[in-house]
């Protein structure tokens, strides 16, 4: 009855959250873009339907056409795809493996807790960038999965330090001795008593890891080292850079990418400054 | 008269709408008085020490005045209260251990705040020093920062900062709670020293433990659910109880000097009433084994015998 | 503190021990290799193939067992031989970066400190009302949720080529020779400019953010409290929070610094800035294996010299690890 109710309250505070709903409204729209764009459009993002090259937008071509004459809409409608994709499950791996050993760590402590201590700076400390950069040049095809195995498996480590801190503080209170004095196995006590009090903490966390996945896979994508076999935003903008849309003044080429990520990672950061506010009772405004 | 309130009502603002912490307060506290302030937790006890300090959101002041040594406390005005903070009316804390700025050194922090209110730090530095001896802290003290210092000694230390511009007023907020019961003893004893020396004129002790209030407090104030219930003389609220809950409140303790905790206090059938709804009349009605009808309108806070003040239509009856 | 000391240097060893052993494996593990790589560029007929190849072999000392390799990378890499860049080829790959260098150094360093600095400015400054708080959070938000790269294309595209008064490629005009002469120095200002403010605006916009968000954090703390019950000025109140609300961006700065390097990376790409981040990815472009190396190695070292300085800053700035360390606490 009492969690009921908590549950009713925290439904109430996030209708009323206007950050929230503002950024969460602003991802649904960019999602449901993703997901019927492309039915919208029968041109292939990487087809040359237009023979005249570079067109501004119009009736035909809603957000023009690139250097070659290639569909900017249809390539911003599944760039949308591949960006969703990253941040949802590039973002998801590196929240799970963050989580994995930030339990672990603060909960086993003692010297578990020093080796992965240091594992998790020493990963802190290396500019992911530069690693990525060169585990991608060795791959000659490259797929949206591989990009999104990358950056999970970089992505980790502030995660792994937050989660561990968190749990740390967990770990001493009563329900969990009382779950030890019963004798549950570690694991199950990580998952059945620490994980559902920060709930909230962990749908926090993976927000921020959603956004940042999108903007270091935008990354990748842009220095050449993204997928060679799909098209995305950070593809676009660097085909835009590459094939001189700023020179030409295309501007309908590389702008739709760049402002389509911006408004997406913002929107996250606004709601997770929304849910802070839903959780924490603190931060509400009176 | 040192402290006069009159009719003083805060509220507190939630979503559900106001809780109604302190209803209609009216009490007096004399020159050189350390008065108890005792209760439940949740009776408006920490509301009303807060109220007469630093009332802010999401704390609603609703009506009532506060006067200090004559002078009209502008209590409901947060910027106001600022020159009257610390050189008139002061507070130690509920939470001293974290009180003090853990980045600045404790006597750098002293002169930036002296500073602040725009005193000279020098001309207070002879008397600062006279106290760090009265509460037993080593001057070198002032070069620390407070992390080097231990739960007591920040707990002495906060006392002196506190003090140091000899308020009129020294509000007690739960001072000893956190300590073990030898520190407790000590810093009780510390506060009568504070008012013997005339660190402060007088003085009020919020607390849970009575025990302690029952060595240092002149006199003792019981509120319940956001009402006064009786205010007397330490004695004559130990040995001769006139209000209901006071005396439920006093019998419920194994003997004096023993400390009662909340739990304890559930020896009293039933529980306070929610404060964003209460019972119109005497809030302790639904508990109390003496109700009758007129207890459905609310019992004045009236003197019954000199400085003896309760609020029971039982008592008063006869009076009103 | 020694042991204090003690673990942040052995993490600092193990990390670069790590990172040099992984900058090791590049050349070794890539596709192909890289002799045969070289050679196939400047296609000499296969008879000379065979005797360039172990030439070239020899050159590179790839001709020695892999663990020998190993160790000689170690020694030549304290002698600060780095190879022979293939792509720049004969240059040596210290002189190629060395050249780079300066401009990183002219770009990041006044980028992170400007960005870092104003952005806590201003953070402390949104804290302080409602209608600032309205006005500076949401820019903040939005630019740091701007991709490095798509920031520096619409200035460039705007201030570079719609308005035109900055050059938007190269770091000097290229009918210009290096020299000590104001116009030189006016053309590289002149160059330096737009990349230096992308990588600045998107950084403040993170910081600012974050301290808005511990200020507001300080001011709920109790010694703000009771700052406030003993009728301390708004002024001292907000100073105290702010130093508070520093120590973590401290810590956050070295966190970032990595985030930021690739910052710089993309910044470079977009204006053909020729720094380490432009030379790398030239490098991974034409396969110069020893490049990449030593780009690599290099960002590392920038990196965790970085840390290491943000690291003792930190410890004098902060009285409780100070203390703490000494084992002088409660």
């Amino acid at each position: 009855m009492k969690k009921e109710k908590k549950q009713n309250e925290l439904i109430y505070f996030a209708f009323r959250n206007v950050k929230l709903i503002i950024g969460l409204a602003i991802i649904l729209f960019f999602l449901v873009l993703a997901v019927i764009g492309p039915m919208l459009t029968d041109n292939d993002p990487f087809d040359f339907v237009n023979p005249l090259g570079a067109q501004p937008p119009s009736s035909e071509y809603w957000f023009g056409t690139t250097f070659f004459g290639q569909d900017v809409f249809s390539q911003f409608v599944h760039g949308l795809r591949a960006t969703f994709i990253v941040g949802l499950f590039g973002g998801g791996l590196g929240t799970l493996i963050g989580i994995l050993i930030g339990f672990v760590a603060g909960y086993r402590g003692g010297i578990v807790d020093e080796i992965l201590n240091v594992l998790t700076n020493i990963v802190l400390v290396i500019p992911t960038l530069a690693v990525l950069l060169i585990i991608a040049a060795y791959l000659e095809v490259r797929s949206i999965f591989t990009e999104l195995i990358f950056i999970g498996f970089t992505a980790w480590p502030w995660t792994a330090r937050a989660i561990r801190a968190q749990t740390f503080s967990l770990r001493t209170r009563e329900f969990v001795d009382l779950a030890k004095l019963s004798g549950m196995k570690p694991l199950r006590i990580i998952f059945t008593e620490i994980a559902p009090n920060m709930m909230s903490y962990l749908l926090l966390v993976f927000i921020l890891q959603f956004g940042g996945a999108i903007l270091i896979a935008a990354t990748l994508d842009f220095i050449g080292l993204g997928p060679t076999n799909a098209i995305s935003l950070g593809l676009m903008m660097q085909f835009s850079v590459i094939w001189g849309a700023m020179q030409l003044g295309t501007w309908w080429w590389f702008i739709p990418p760049g402002l389509a990520i911006t408004a997406i990672v913002g929107a996250l950061y606004i709601m997770n400054v929304g849910l802070d506010e839903v959780f924490n009772p603190k931060l509400r405004e009176m | 008269m040192s402290l006069k309130v009159e009719n003083l009502t805060v509220y507190y603002q939630t979503l559900r709408g106001d809780v109604q912490a302190l209803e209609d307060v009216s009490f007096e506290i004399a020159d050189g008085e350390i008065m108890g302030l005792a209760g439940e937790s949740g009776c408006g006890k920490t509301t009303l020490a807060h109220s007469l300090i630093y009332l802010s959101p999401p704390m609603k002041y609703v009506k009532g005045s506060v006067q200090l040594d004559g002078r009209n406390l502008p209590v409901e005005r947060m910027q106001d209260m600022v020159s009257f903070r610390c050189n008139d009316i002061s507070i130690i804390p509920q939470y001293a251990m974290n009180a003090l700025n853990p980045i600045r050194k404790i006597g750098k922090m002293i002169e930036e705040l002296v500073e602040a209110k725009k005193m000279d730090f020098e001309a207070i530095k002879p008397e600062l020093l006279r106290r760090l001896d009265l509460v037993k802290l080593p001057r070198e003290v002032l070069d620390m920062y407070p992390i080097e210092l231990s739960g007591g000694m920040k707990q002495r230390m906060v006392m002196v900062i506190s003090t140091i511009l000899n308020p009129s007023l020294l509000i007690a907020d739960e001072v000893t709670s956190a300590l073990d019961v030898a520190s407790q003893k000590a810093v009780a004893e510390m506060l009568v020293e504070f008012r013997d020396q005339d660190c402060t004129n007088s003085m009020i002790v919020v607390t849970h433990d009575i025990s302690i209030l029952y060595q240092i407090a002149d006199s003792i104030m019981i509120m319940y659910a956001g009402q006064l219930a009786e205010k007397a003389s330490t004695k004559t609220i130990i040995n001769s109880p006139r209000h209901p809950y006071t005396k439920m409140l006093i019998s419920s303790l194994p003997e004096i000097g023993v400390k009662y905790t909340d739990k304890r206090l559930e020896g009293i059938p039933g529980k306070p009433p929610l404060l964003l709804d209460p019972p119109i009349g005497c809030r302790f009605r639904e508990r109390c084994p003496l109700a009758f009808d007129k207890c459905e309108e609310v019992p004045p806070f009236i003197e019954i015998e000199e400085n003896h003040f309760v609020a029971c239509w039982k008592e008063t009856e006869d009076l009103a | 503190m020694k042991r204090y000391f003690g673990r942040k240097l052995l993490i600092y060893l193990l990390t670069f021990f790590l990172a040099v052993t992984i900058d090791w494996m590049i050349p070794r593990f890539m596709p192909g290799d890289p002799v045969s790589n070289m050679l196939t560029r400047t296609s000499v007929n296969s008879n000379a193939y065979e005797v360039m190849y172990d030439y070239y072999s020899h050159v590179f000392g790839l001709d020695v067992p892999v663990w020998q390799q190993y160790l000689n990378f170690w020694a030549s890499l304290f002698r600060g031989d780095l190879g022979i860049s293939t792509y720049l080829f004969p240059t040596p790959v210290t002189e190629v970066l060395l050249r780079a260098v300066p401009y990183d150094i002219a770009l990041l360093v006044p980028a992170i400190l400007v960005g870092w600095y104003a952005g806590n400015k201003f953070g402390a400054f949104a804290a302080r009302s409602k209608w600032l708080d309205n006005t500076i959070s949401p820019l903040g938000y939005i630019l740091t949720a701007t991709p490095y790269m798509w920031l520096g294309i619409l200035l460039a595209w705007f201030l570079g080529i719609v308005v035109g008064i900055f050059p938007i490629a190269g770091a000097y005009s290229f009918s210009l020779a290096p020299s000590f002469s104001w116009k030189f120095i006016g053309s590289v200002l002149h160059h330096w400019f737009l990349p230096f403010v992308s990588l600045l605006l998107v950084e403040f916009g993170g910081w600012a953010i974050g301290m808005r968000n511990l200020i507001i954090y300080e001011l709920e703390a109790d010694y703000s409290k009771y700052l406030q019950s003993l009728g301390a000025t708004n002024k001292l109140i907000r100073n105290y929070a702010f130093n508070n609300a520093v120590l973590p961006q401290i810590t956050g700065l070295a966190l970032k610094l990595g985030v930021i390097v690739a910052g710089a990376l993309v910044t470079e790409v977009v204006f053909s800035y020729p720094g380490i981040g432009y030379l790398l990815l030239q490098a991974i472009q034409n396969q110069d294996y020893f490049l990449i190396q030593g780009c690599f190695l290099f960002i590392i070292i920038g990196v965790l010299l970085a840390n290491f300085i943000i690291d003792i800053l930190y410890i004098i700035v902060d009285p409780r690890t100070r203390r703490g360390m000494m084992g002088e606490a409660s």
